[in-house]
């Protein structure tokens, strides 16, 4: 490699660790993701000079391949509506996982195809564990991250049929990841050996996607953040990996940055919910458990009667879940606590679960999205005091996220935070049905005295809430 | 392939790695997705190695099958880069900009 070509490489480098730095703080954070932007840029042009001035680049093929990956990856970037964000980084995560195996596969193909390339000696070590590896990390990378995206989708139409994902997960299947994931060693070590055996490069392409589908298949519902998070930390792990094949240093400092900080991020997100990494890859959680049957009632309220209950409040708490994901009615969220700032001089907050919706800060986007003052949000650690002080809670579409039963250190939602909701005077539920939320367990904040529930779908509920204010 | 470049390497990812645990301590949960998204783009980087792969004619070790397995990570990692780059970009505007007028 020439000299001002590493010095090109380093000091994009340089830039991604900047951008991630500043991703991390809220005022600096869109400088930060231009910042990685610029030094993605700085390589590339870096890469695409280099590859001109030792003889020429092949213009036609690779200008082809940039333009048409920028503009689906910038189509899709621009159409996703705020709800589809999370399958999206799923997916993008799964493209960046397999884009890093294939230029492995690359690699060793050349070797199959012209037995003089291959190379001898700790060269060859190096290439095939390090070609095993990002094969096993990217290839399990896409079809866990493929998974996750339908997953969080909730299912998929084949011929105009819906058909629900599925949560499934044995605890013998805990032993089947661990023979495949060594079976996959053995493999690599084999085919150290034997570099031009396909057998071997297709047996850990094989095992390796299956092995992103097991991995990601018992895990359900409210666990599903932190699997994407994971796998995003894998790709950059894959990324790295590739980096030791074709001897370039941006790729394994990049990709092992993302690794890092991806997995920081994952226990971020695992702590949030009071769960540990293990337990979440190999205690199935969320879908898949006996779901607590329904043997009590409550009998549902009316916009009217909530409206009149609210004309007097001084306080009132806004509890945002994935109901209000699905039905997308942020918007009538925040013409409510418009309308009764206005109207009743009500102060109004919004508490954010770290894990509400199906990614951590969803509730966040959503609400910025239909203009709710940043202020206003509340992480649960610091309004779950307030609680006590508030005459009603209005719980929009959220159901684990409040379950008195995590209190109680048993069950599934054993330990998990919760916002403090039922401690309010009085609680407002809108939520389509009684039916339990993804941990399958019955949640007791329903049936309380002070609960008030408001049966339907979120938008329509808000609108006849709304109406029923402004006519008061 | 010297051992000197192969340890060389391997500190490289060691303290990357290491740099990497510490660049992210405390991130409010607003900024959890997009610092996820941006992570993600910028593990696109293998973009890198895709087009030093797909540069077919002019390295005479390439084959044509390695050559077409490079193009498609290409389209693969640049839809990665972009797409993460403009999605987070998407909404980092919509958090931090509210904010600004808010304040």
């Amino acid at each position: 490699m020439e000299d001002w070509v590493s010095i090109g490489y380093l000091f994009s480098a340089a830039l991604f660790i900047f951008g991630l730095k500043k991703l991390g703080h809220p005022r600096t954070a869109p400088f930060g993701n231009q910042l990685g932007a610029l030094g993605m840029l700085v390589a590339v042009v870096t890469t695409i000079l280099s590859m001109q001035l030792a003889g020429g680049a092949e213009w036609i093929l690779i200008g082809a391949g940039l333009v048409i990956g920028s503009l689906i990856g910038y189509w899709l970037a621009v159409k996703v509506e705020m709800t589809g964000m999370p399958e999206l980084v799923a997916m993008f995560n799964g493209f960046g996982g397999a884009a890093s195996a294939l230029v492995a596969l690359s690699e060793i193909w050349k070797y199959l195809e012209n037995a003089d390339t291959i190379p001898t000696g700790l060269e060859l070590t190096v290439t095939m564990v390090a070609a095993g590896l990002s094969a096993l990390v990217g290839w399990m990378t896409l079809t866990g991250s493929m998974l996750a995206m339908y997953k969080l989708k909730g299912g998929i139409s084949v011929f105009g049929k819906w058909i629900k994902t599925p949560t499934w997960g044995p605890s013998w299947l805990n032993g089947v990841k661990v023979l495949l994931m060594l079976s996959v060693g053995v493999l690599i070590y084999l085919s150290i050996g034997e570099p031009t055996n396909t057998d071997y490069m297709w047996g850990i392409i094989g095992i390796s996607c299956i092995l992103g589908i097991v991995l990601v298949l018992p895990i359900g519902g409210a666990d599903m953040p932190v699997v994407v998070s994971l796998l995003n930390s894998l790709s950059g792990i894959a990324a790295a990996f590739t980096g030791f094949i074709i001897g370039n240093s941006v790729l394994i400092i990049a990709g092992s940055l993302v690794g890092a900080s991806g997995l920081i991020l994952t226990f971020i997100m695992c702590k949030a919910m009071n769960r540990t990494l293990l337990d979440v890859l190999f205690k199935s959680f969320g879908g898949s458990g006996e779901k607590a049957s329904l043997t009590r009632t409550k009998v549902g309220s009316d916009a009217d009667e909530v409206a009149m209950m609210i004309d007097g409040a001084q306080k009132v708490i806004i509890v945002p879940g994935y109901g209000m994901a699905v039905s997308q009615c942020q918007h009538q969220v925040k013409e409510f606590a418009d309308l009764i700032t206005e109207k009743f001089d009500t102060e109004v907050k919004y508490a954010i679960h770290p894990v509400a919706g199906r990614m951590p800060g969803h509730m966040n986007v959503l609400l910025a999205e239909a203009n709710v003052p940043y202020e206003q949000l509340i992480e649960m650690d610091e309004i779950n005091g307030e609680f006590p002080d508030c005459d009603v809670a209005v719980v929009i579409g959220a159901n684990d996220t409040t379950n008195p039963a995590a209190r109680s250190g048993e069950g599934p939602l054993a330990g998990m935070p919760i916002i403090d909701a039922d401690m309010a005077r009085t609680v407002v539920i809108i939520k389509r049905s009684l039916s339990v939320g993804y941990a399958g367990v019955d949640n007791d904040l329903f049936y309380m005295d002070k609960t008030m529930m408001l049966f339907g779908d979120g938008k329509a509920m808000m609108s006849q809430l709304n109406t029923a204010i402004k006519e008061i | 392939m010297t051992p000197e470049l192969l340890i060389g390497n391997i500190t490289l990812f060691i303290l990357a790695i290491f740099l990497g645990f510490e660049l992210i301590t405390k991130v409010p949960a607003t900024l959890h997705t997009p610092l996820m998204s941006g992570a993600n783009a910028i593990s696109g980087i293998s973009i890198i190695g895709a087009l030093i792969g797909a540069n077919v004619a002019y390295d005479a070790q390439q084959t044509v099958v390695s050559g077409i397995l490079a193009f498609v990570a290409v389209v693969l990692a640049m839809i990665n880069v972009v797409g993460g780059f403009a999605v987070t970009n998407r909404m980092l505007n919509m958090i931090a900009g509210k904010k600004r007028r808010g304040a």
